[in-house]
């Protein structure tokens, strides 16, 4: 599932970072050349300390952020003036605060607003919506309003407004965070059921670990580790340079 | 974070039910309040027949709420929003010159006494029809029928995420005042208000950057300045003239009054 293709090589990459640098108006630098590829169907966690650049990172991925130097390409297509919606269309991110994300009145309709932006027909709307909320078990929310169900069902329904729209990637920014245990459980069994290219910014190591084969570790706006999550998370000299702490007792070793 | 379960807020008017006056089209709703309101302001104040007019329209009304079972409490909380009018309306005849009057001992004014009667009992009138109107009409509907009015879509953006978001404002000031009162503070003094002025504050600015991330989330969902809505129900001349039965009734009022009175 999660390891690419063999011919991956060949196809377009999901996502393709190069060299990305950007400083922020008021002068702050946030990236300092970033590359990043992802092939179709992998699921990569994005790791690193409070204020590495991942956000910004994150921003770029779909251009809410451009204008610095190097390129990012969404399947293929590099992202600019003229692909906006497109990109916008490919790349589907999941923000941090699920009520964020679901600003329309009725579940429904918020799962319904990327597609209708789309301009797609009514029927193939109502289609992708069911579809979208079946994929993240809240099929029967649909009428609901999103400040009447629980926190982890609202972050499920953040990630089926970006589903509807079919992107090629998924991101998701910190997605088990403020979850309970059993919200984070249910939540790893959606993405893990979903064939699509992940990319998940996170804080939480053994979720990375347990969701993603390969993790980036950014830091100071650099990708300072790329390899499989197992190798990166038992290395205490990495993690201990960068911030990044595995809780009490785990051993990323022992996880089967 | 807790989960907003407040039930209360912006969608505290709407009582649900499946009347006639429930099923009308929303837009056709907000028509028939706006011309009964027309038809109420344009009764002459110094009119002898007025009264009984307003007591013609007010039947109107409470036989509308019979209908839609929306029950005479409810319609009475509404008048609350009314409060500022009483006062103006109470003090007219106090203020107001010409000719006086004595009531129970106290000189009053006779076209101020008329003055402030009408200026009541229009505004009870208009209250209890916009009463009814936010106790028959979701609040989401209601919105979808101000678009299909033509409404400016960026007002009725506005009001779809005042709508969405109240709960999760009035949330975080909940859990501000908590953290508040969890420290000792008790807001029963005027030097509170220096606690409560920057609390105020740092409420706008979450406010404030809340909204710059649900712009993001929704650039990022492809917006384009509009939010689109579902397919609309086509709504024939029965339902029209079932929506506009109330203010033609009301014109018939005043039609009668003009010409018997």
């Amino acid at each position: 599932m999660s390891t690419p293709p063999p011919d991956a090589s060949l196809a377009a990459p999901s996502l393709l970072v190069e060299d990305l640098a950007y400083a922020y108006p008021d002068g702050h630098q946030a990236l300092y050349g970033v590359d990043l590829r992802l092939e179709p169907g992998e699921r990569v966690a994005l790791l690193g300390p409070n204020g590495a650049g991942k956000t910004t990172l994150v921003l770029h991925l779909n251009g809410i952020l451009r204008g610095g130097r190097g390129r990012v390409a969404v399947g293929g297509l590099p992202v600019g003036d003229r692909t906006l919606q497109e990109v916008r269309r490919r790349v589907g991110i999941v923000f941090q605060d699920p009520d964020d994300q679901l600003f329309m009145p009725t579940v429904g309709e918020d799962v319904a607003f990327g597609p209708r932006n789309l301009g797609l027909p009514e029927s193939e709307v109502t289609r992708r919506v069911a579809a979208a909320l079946a994929a993240v078990d809240m099929a029967d929310a649909v009428d609901r309003p999103p400040h009447h169900l629980s926190f982890g069902q609202r972050r499920r329904v953040a990630v089926a407004t970006v589903l509807s729209m079919q992107p090629e990637v998924l991101v998701l920014d910190e997605p088990s965070s403020n979850l309970d245990p059993a919200g984070r459980r249910e939540l790893a069994e959606v993405l893990e059921g979903l064939p699509i290219t992940l990319l998940m910014v996170t804080h939480d190591l053994p979720y990375a670990l347990q969701l993603c084969p390969r993790s980036v570790v950014l830091d100071r706006g650099m990708v300072v580790a790329d390899g499989p999550t197992r190798e990166l998370l038992a290395d205490p000299a990495l993690l201990a340079a960068h911030r990044l702490e595995l809780p009490f007792g785990f051993d990323p070793r022992a996880v089967p | 974070m807790g989960a907003g379960h407040a039930h209360g807020g912006l969608g505290a008017a709407y009582v649900a039910g499946d009347t006639p006056v429930h099923r009308l089209e929303p837009h056709t709703k907000l028509v028939a309040v706006l011309a009964f309101a027309l038809v109420v302001v344009l009764t002459p104040v110094q009119a002898g027949w007025a009264p009984p007019a307003y007591a013609g329209f007010l039947v109107l009304l409470l036989a509308v709420a019979a209908v839609a079972r929306v029950r005479p409490g409810r319609l009475l909380r509404g008048l609350a929003v009314e409060v500022p009018f009483v006062f103006f309306a109470l003090l007219l005849p106090v203020v107001s010159r010409g000719p006086r009057t004595d009531v129970l001992g106290v000189s009053l004014s006779e076209s101020g006494l008329a003055a402030g009667g009408s200026i009541l009992a229009k505004a009870t009138l208009s209250v209890l029809a916009a009463t009814l109107l936010a106790a028959t009409t979701d609040p989401r509907a209601l919105l979808r029928g101000l678009e299909r009015l033509r409404l400016p879509s960026v007002l009725v953006q506005i009001l779809t995420f005042m709508i969405r978001y109240a709960d999760v404002i009035s949330g975080e000031l909940r859990r501000m005042k908590v953290a508040r009162e969890s420290r000792g503070f008790r807001g029963r003094h005027l030097g509170a208000l220096r606690v409560l002025g920057p609390a105020a504050g740092s409420l706008f600015i979450r406010a404030y950057e809340r909204g710059e991330r649900v712009h993001l989330a929704m650039l990022s969902r492809g917006y384009t300045g509009r939010l689109p809505t579902g397919p609309v129900a086509v709504v024939g001349g029965r339902a029209w003239a079932a929506a506009l039965s109330l203010p033609l009734a009301a014109a018939a009022v005043l039609a009668a009054g003009s010409l018997l009175g």
